[in-house]
Parts: structure tokens; sequence; C-alpha cells
């Protein structure tokens, strides 16, 4: 008996109890329907949360001081980095695109008689933007002629905006920090929380050379940062170590010593996310696959039945020369026809499901913006996976088929 | 070397606390082309050796030889090739499967033996319920056949893989007499003209008359073996439940 007719005859016994089949399929169509759409949803999660990365700068690398030894004496944080180390990284790392110099400033900002302390004030070289993929919403952004003489003007976050100047276009306007005017010259993009929750919008960006002097009131060149910004996401890793050799020979320190600084860069970040959404769309795939083994043994129920309803036809086929593996097969087929049917509906089901609350979520919630993703390999794994519980619990009731006894079966009423 | 050759065989049912013993001890050789009548009260042992014969049962003791195989220890796959190839069988209550129509029916064995194709299957159904008189009657349901109709779909899917024994358990007692004439007819007509050996099984006197040989059983023992009908009408009267009637 070829695979075709075994099909055909397995297609016409489902249809003799077209109802009884449907809603069969239909315990099936809701296990991978709940799985196709756990997948997906979860996918969407994942991704969203690597664009946040993106916007955060997933090829973003910090180089911060180490610990220094002199004169046997050794201390973290000491400053060990300048203001030309940054401008190295840039021209002699071919797999960095931009670099600036952080330099970390606290205190009170004063318009008029308002005033706010925000998260953060920082001093930053004029590529500081492209580094961070930021981009400037109003004015402009402080050039490195402002850097290079240290002129007092700043660029602030749309928070900052909110706190001072309720009224006021803030562009050309004086904001004293510790006493000392600094002009506004330009608004920054708003960006929204980081991943932890922080307003990145609550900032203040000045200067480096401008903080150290003015504030700080130091004549040395160090900085307590340097952020970079690879070409590439893929191009981190050469990054990362073309900036290892070039500091460790300005720094002067030979192989085998400790080096005065760390490189860090947020691959390894964007990984453990990774780790963490994967596990939460495993977690939830396994929840709905819950209600595919209840489809499962729906199908199994259902199959038992027709195998005793069907006792006599057994009997008959057998009678005239079907084997006992003629008739398993004949069942299992049927078994995997049910459960392929509702595979396919589910996974159809699925999609529509997972779109249609992408799109909700999307919709009641304007900050996030999730993708819709229709992954096609978690479609065929689902057909695959559709197949296989019609094959898993179509099973015994095919194999408790073929072993009836053709008398006793021909008997059967 | 005979058709079929049976030494000794019996067939026990071990029910738990007692054994029945359907058939005791039967010895006997059948040719090839004759037409056999097996007869007895219910309960002689007729169905039983029926089963055997039929390859659809396994005797506990003995031996049976079908055209040289040895039967009893076939498992139970090469037991069905056996059925598919070498058997036909036609029951009382015809067996047909429902909703399926009559040429699919009469196509059945041809699916379950080797390599047939689509095509000369269809031919083949078609030729032999064109032979059985329902040329006309193709896609009938067995429910739109009536019962002589059904029965004769029921030999022509006997008949389709052109079997050496065409096997048929009380094929008449659910016809009418003047159907059931017909259906006997025709058995003769394959017995004579195509050489197929015929064993049925029947509580019919005039179904069984029309038999070449008929063997009388009883309590699991073949009681008569014989070409005279008179003898067999001596062995079962008075005490069976054989329908005499006088000539």
């Amino acid at each position: 008996m070829t695979l075709m007719d075994t099909l055909r005859i397995a297609i016409r016994a489902l249809l003799k109890n077209k109802m009884r089949a449907a809603l069969t399929v239909f315990g099936v169509v809701i296990g991978i329907a709940a799985v196709t759409t756990m997948v997906s949803i979860g996918q969407s999660a994942g991704q969203l949360v690597q664009n946040q990365f993106e916007t955060l700068g997933t090829n973003v690398i910090v180089v911060m001081p180490g610990s220094s030894r002199k004169a046997g004496v050794r201390q973290s944080g000491a400053p060990t980095l300048t203001a030309d180390d940054s401008v190295a990284i840039t021209r002699d790392c071919p797999a960095v695109l931009a670099s600036s110099p952080i330099v970390g400033v606290g205190g009170q900002v004063i318009f008029g008689n308002e005033n706010w302390s925000p998260k953060e004030m920082m001093g930053v070289g004029a590529d500081y933007l492209t580094v961070r993929n930021w981009q400037i919403a109003a004015g402009g952004f402080f050039i490195s002629q402002d850097v290079d003489s240290g002129n007092k003007v700043c660029v602030i976050g749309q928070t900052v905006i909110a706190k001072l100047f309720q009224t006021v276009n803030p562009i050309g306007q004086s904001i004293r920090i510790k006493n000392i005017p600094f002009q506004v010259v330009g608004i920054l993009e708003k960006k929204g929380a980081n991943m932890v929750g922080d307003d990145q919008d609550d900032i203040v960006l000045l200067p480096h050379s401008t903080v150290r002097k003015r504030l700080y009131g130091s004549t040395f060149n160090n900085v307590h940062a340097i952020m970079v910004s690879a070409r590439s996401p893929s191009l981190m890793s050469d990054a990362t170590r073309q900036i290892e050799i070039l500091l460790s020979e300005r720094h002067q320190i030979s192989p085998g010593q400790p080096s005065d600084f760390q490189v860090q860069n947020t691959t390894e970040i964007a990984a453990t996310l990774g780790v963490i959404t994967g596990t939460m769309t495993l977690m939830l795939s396994a929840i709905a696959g819950i209600s595919l083994v209840v489809g499962g043994v729906g199908i199994m129920n259902i199959m038992l039945v027709s195998v005793t309803e069907r006792t006599r036809e057994i009997g008959i086929r057998m009678a005239i020369g079907a084997r006992g593996k003629d008739i398993l097969r004949q069942f299992l087929i049927e078994a995997v026809v049910l459960s392929s049917i509702g595979g396919a509906i589910g996974l159809a089901l699925g999609i529509a499901a997972s779109t249609g609350a992408t799109m909700m979520i999307n919709a009641y919630s304007p900050a996030a913006d999730w993708p819709i993703v229709v992954s096609l390999p978690a479609a065929v794994v689902a057909m695959g996976f559709a197949a296989a519980v019609g094959i898993f619990f179509g099973y015994y009731p095919a194999r408790r088929a073929s072993r009836l006894d053709p008398i006793d079966a021909l008997r059967y009423e | 070397m005979a058709l079929i050759e049976l030494r000794d065989v019996r067939r026990v049912y071990d029910l738990g606390e007692v054994e029945v013993h359907a058939l005791r001890s039967v010895t006997l050789d059948i040719e090839l082309g004759e037409y056999i009548a097996l007869v007895g009260p219910s309960g002689s042992g007729k169905s039983t050796l029926m089963n055997t014969l039929g390859c659809l049962d396994r005797p506990t003791h003995g031996s049976y030889l079908l055209d040289g195989q040895e039967i009893v220890t076939m498992n139970r796959d090469q037991r069905a090739a056996i059925r598919n190839r070498q058997l036909g069988f036609v029951f009382q209550n015809f067996n047909l499967l429902n909703r399926t129509s009559a040429i699919e029916n009469v196509e059945l064995p041809l699916m379950y033996g080797r390599g047939i194709s689509v095509r000369e299957r269809r031919q083949r159904a078609k030729e032999m319920l064109g032979k059985v008189g329902l040329g006309d009657r193709l896609d009938h349901h067995p429910s739109q056949l009536s019962g002589g109709q059904q029965q004769r779909v029921a030999i022509a899917r006997a008949l389709v893989n052109r079997p050496s024994i065409l096997m048929a358990d009380e094929p008449t007692g659910n016809l009418d007499s003047k159907t059931s004439r017909e259906v006997i007819e025709l058995f003769r007509e394959l017995n004579q003209q195509q050489k197929i050996t015929v064993i049925l099984v029947t509580h019919d006197q005039n179904v069984a008359r029309n038999a070449k040989r008929t063997l009388v059983l009883r309590d699991g023992l073949v009681v008569e073996d014989t070409t005279d009908f008179e003898r067999v009408l001596r062995v079962l009267n008075p005490d069976s439940d054989l329908e005499v009637k006088t000539p």
C-alpha cells in the first residue's frame, strides 16, 4: 500500500466524522497558536531590548583609568588618562569612529530664580554626540574651537529645560554653574530612559577643557574616562585591541606589567541581556507547550475511540491481507493528518495573534516600539512539532489497532 | 502433494479455568479444484476449522501445509500475505467497508498486495465486478445495493487477487432463497470453469448438496467425509439442526 493510498484513506476516514475531527484539530490549533504567539512576542521583546541597546550605542567602548603604581603604592582611579589620549585614539585606531574625553562634575545649575541639580553634568569633547549616536534638537553643539579655548558654552537635555525654562527659549540664555555663567548653545534630542531606568535627558554637557580650567581650576590635562565608538558593532573587538595597544605604547607599559587603564565594551552586557530575553521566551513557550500536550491527548483520545469503533473495519482489512504495519501506518497517518492540519491553522492564528498583540502594545504605550517578528524557523519548528505530537500521541492507539486479532475484530459488533 | 494437508490439527482455547477443545484432531487433504462443504451442528468446530484453513487462526497442535508451506510456524505478517495472495473470503454478513464504493471495496486486496499500479488495480476491480454481474454498479455504496449484490461485491473482492481458494462462511445465511441460488450458481461456475477450490461452511442443506464433497463435524472431529450426500443426511439425522426436506 503506497503512502498516497494511505493518506487518501486517512483523509476519507476523517471526513466521515467532520465535527469530531474539527474539534480534535481545535486542541492542536490552540497549542500551536499559543506556542507560536509566545515565541514571536518573546523574540519581539528581545529585539526591542537590542534596539534600545543600540540607541545607547552597542558599539561604545569606555576607557577607564586603571590602578597605578607609584613608589610601591597601588591606587585605583588615579588620573592616568589625558585628553591627548582621546585625540590619539581617534587618529591612530582605524576601527574607531570617534572618541570623546569625559570629565565628571557635580553641582547646581541656576537660571534666574530657578535651580536644578541635573543627574549628569560633564565635560566632553566635540565628538561626544557622534560617539553616543545622539542628535541635536535645536541650536548646535560646541565645536572643537570652543573646546580648545575653553569657552563657557553648554548644551542641555530636555529634562533640564523643563526644570529651568518654563516660558523662555533656552538658546542664547546664560545659566550659572558654580557662579560661572555658561551660554546655552544647543538642546539635545529626547533620548528617554536607559535600560536601568535613568533619565538620560537630565543632562548638561560642557566642553571638557572648560570644566577642568574654570570649574576645577586645574592646569593638568587629565580626564576621568574616554568614551569611544567603533565603526560598527562587528569591529568592537578590533577597536578594543587597537586601543589597548595604542595606550600601552603611549603610557609606556611593557608586556607583563599591569596596565594603568581598562578598556570596557558593552557587547558582554548585550549578550547577557540576550540570554535573559531568551530564557523568558523559553519559559513562556514551555507554558504554552502544555496546551499542546493537552491537544495531543485529545488526538490520542479520539484515535482510541476511532480504533474501537472501526474494529470490524480493521478485521476486514486484516482478513484480506493487511499486515499489522499497514494498519499501524493507516491510523498513525490519520493522527498526523489531524495534528498537521491543526499545526497549519494554529501557525496562521499564532502569527495573527502575535502581530495583533504587538500592534496593541505599540498603540497603548507610545514609548515602546515593539518590532513585529514572524520567524520562519519558528514556523517550521511549529509544524514539525505538530506532526511529532501526532506521531507521539497517535502511536499507542495505532499500535493497539495493529495488534488486534483478526477473528475477534471480525466478530466485533 | 495436495493443496491443503492437515495433520492431527488441534485447537484448544484456554479460558483460564476450563479448556475448550474446539478441534480435537483433524487430518485431511484437499486437492486443487475441489468443492467442499463443512456442515455440522453449532459448536461442532466447523468455524474453527474454517478460520484455521483461512490462516486467520493458528492451531495449537499439528501441521498445516498450504501449497507446501507450513502455516503453523508462520508469524502474523506472513499469514497476512498468504491470506492476501492465496485465499479469498466471503462472509455471512458480507463485511464490506461502509461508505466506500463497490469498486474501491474490490480494489482493497490489491492495495495490500505487491506494487500494482493504480490504473491496473482499477482495471482488474472493474473486470471482476463485471464478471459477477455488477458492471453497472461500480460506484454504488454497500447501502445502495441489495443483499445479493453486496455478496457479489464481496465475492469479486475475494477473487480479485486471483487466489487458489475461496472460503465462504455461511455465504447465503443473510440472503433470500432466490439470491441464494444465484450465489450458489456463481460458486459452481467459478469451481467448474476456473478450477477455483471452494470451501464453504453452511447450515443450508441445499447449499451443501451443491458441493462435490462434504465434511461433517461433531465435537471437534470430522465424523463423515464423503461425496455421497445421502450419507451426510443419514449421519446428521435425526438430531441435527440441518433442515431436512424430502425431495
